[in-house]
């Protein structure tokens, strides 16, 4: 009976570790590819080609960026801290990481009476820890514009803190109304709610639109890079920054708007879930199911990435009270007046 | 006073609330981007593609030969005289005998020299020129690592040999005409 257990529990771990790891390499390779991709699109829509010299369309540009990171000249200032100039490039990766492991990237499948599911951590309270983890990630911004001992860089730091503090709360009254409707914080029993009543972005259109500028501001994105706005403050809170460290800050942006993907993905737009397609009448193998959920996951999470690529290109930056009067008089309002509508319809109907 | 036809009166009025949220008009640029997606681009793919350049460029220049390949020149210095930028220097010797189907006339330059890097390609020289020896081609000077090797002598300037090297002599011919497709691909 011990020896079962402990074959059961390294058979389980064998399989977490598996799981970990093809999610790291995942993100790392879409994180270097959404690098691509964002050349490439910005290029298309300013009439320009892109990247296409190293390889075939350009597709070897990645390696070709992440190789001339490495070798540059890594350069750490005198004056800074060097134990928290070290950390806060390590805590932006490490917090953009460890996100993805509560959501669920595909349907589980069973083989040989073991049940595998795409997902490291089936947690109950899985979104909560996402936005523990993301509200986390400010103090890699932080650290790095403090620990760089600049003006630039700190003042650069600090507009990046509160600006997401201050979306993070609009972010936190739409996802309120979600948890109206499915009624529990565990994304694997959302992305189930969602298959069996439609998806969510159905009900709360202005709840995902909330949401959706809301994962722009928190993943400094234009039109909300103020941390980083090159015009004002150099270039931000990683100006000091050279080599990988500065690779593992931008790479560390491009996991998170990955992430931040599929956790739209997930909230709205029913996660791996196949459109139009009732995945329990499936009677072909349950591992090709897996991978055709997963692979509506990642169709999703892509559409999402071109729309950050595409405001990107679109949108200018925005002015810092600008970004502020957004977040507090405009985004929060109407996100505690969705959240009030949707509670006062939940209520009418008995839910 | 009006100086454009296009000028507009600012508008400072206070937004509207749908305004204030930025939305509308942030799909309308969206939607622009999105269109630029899907146009023609405007990149020559430069090594593989090339822009012809108009019928009146001037590019580098090249001394020219009559049809039996003698040297047109007679180092006259007509053309050091008028260039602006003194980029034209040239030594004159005098033909022996036995030398006829070589040079045309009885001078010749022993060195002539052409300072690319002083040039600024007017093209006084090819007017200059009463013998019609030196005019101004289709081709730029390619990019060096020394100064020196801007500086062209009177083997790099000639135009090859219409009999000896017939091929090269066409070619040297067709870059001086101008070429009438807008893009051509090698």
């Amino acid at each position: 009976m011990n020896m079962y257990v402990i074959a059961m529990d390294s058979w389980y771990i064998i399989e977490k570790l598996i799981l970990i790891g093809a999610l790291i390499g995942l993100s790392f390779f879409i994180a270097m590819y959404t690098t691509l991709a964002e050349r490439k699109i910005a290029g298309w829509m300013q009439d320009r080609m892109g990247p296409n010299r190293a390889g075939p369309f350009g597709i070897f540009q990645p390696l070709a960026d992440g190789g001339k990171l490495f070798f540059k000249e890594e350069i750490t200032p005198t004056s800074s801290n060097r134990f928290l100039f070290l950390l806060g490039p390590a805590l932006a990766m490490i917090v953009a990481l460890i996100t993805s492991t509560v959501i669920p990237w595909g349907a589980s499948f069973t083989l040989n009476n073991h049940t595998v599911a795409l997902q490291v951590a089936d947690v109950d309270m899985g979104i909560l820890i996402v936005f523990g983890i993301v509200s986390v990630g400010v103090y890699g911004i932080m650290i790095g514009g403090w620990a760089s001992n600049n003006k630039f860089s700190l003042i650069a730091a600090i507009r990046g803190a509160s600006q997401m503090v201050s979306y993070e709360l609009p972010m936190g009254l739409a996802l309120i109304a979600v948890l109206f409707m499915t009624g529990s914080l565990n994304m694997s029993a959302m992305v189930e709610h969602q298959m069996q009543n439609g998806w969510n972005v159905l009900y709360q259109p202005l709840g995902f639109l909330i949401f959706f500028v809301c994962a722009l501001a928190e993943c400094n994105r234009t039109p909300f890079d103020l941390p980083e706005a090159e015009n004002e403050l150099n270039f931000g809170y990683h100006q000091e920054y050279s080599s990988m460290k500065l690779g593992f800050y931008l790479f560390a942006e491009y996991i998170n708007m990955f992430v931040s993907s599929a956790v739209m993905a997930t909230l709205f737009f029913g996660g791996y879930d196949i459109p139009f397609f009732n995945e329990a009448t499936w009677d072909g193998s349950p591992v090709v199911l897996s991978l055709l959920t997963f692979a509506a996951m990642m169709a999703k999470v892509s559409f999402f990435l071109f729309v950050f690529i595409w405001i990107r290109w679109t949108i200018p930056r925005f002015r810092y009270d600008q970004l502020m009067n957004l977040g507090w008089k405009k985004l929060i309002p109407l996100a505690l007046i969705n959240m009030l509508i949707s509670a006062a319809v939940m209520l009418f109907l008995n839910k | 006073m009006q100086l454009t036809q296009r000028a507009k009166p600012v508008d400072r009025q206070p937004m509207t609330w749908l305004e204030s949220i930025y939305l509308w008009n942030i799909l309308k640029g969206m939607g622009i981007t999105l269109r630029h997606l899907f146009m023609k681009k405007a990149t020559i793919q430069y090594p593989e593609q090339q822009r012809t350049f108009s019928k009146v460029f001037r590019g580098l220049h090249v001394l020219n030969r009559d049809q039996d390949g003698r040297e047109n020149c007679t180092a006259c210095g007509l053309c050091a005289v008028a260039c602006p930028a003194e980029a034209i220097t040239m030594e004159a010797a005098e033909r022996q005998p036995g030398e006829e189907h070589l040079y045309r006339e009885e001078k010749y330059a022993a060195k002539y020299e052409i300072n690319m890097l002083r040039c600024i390609f007017c093209g006084l020289c090819e007017e200059a020129c009463p013998k019609d020896a030196i005019y101004l081609s289709q081709t730029f000077a390619p990019a060096n690592y020394a100064r020196k090797g801007f500086i062209y002598a009177k083997d790099e300037l000639l135009i090859p040999h219409p009999v000896n090297e017939r091929d090269a002599y066409l070619q040297a011919l067709d870059d001086r005409k101008p070429q009438h497709s807008t893009l051509h691909t090698n």
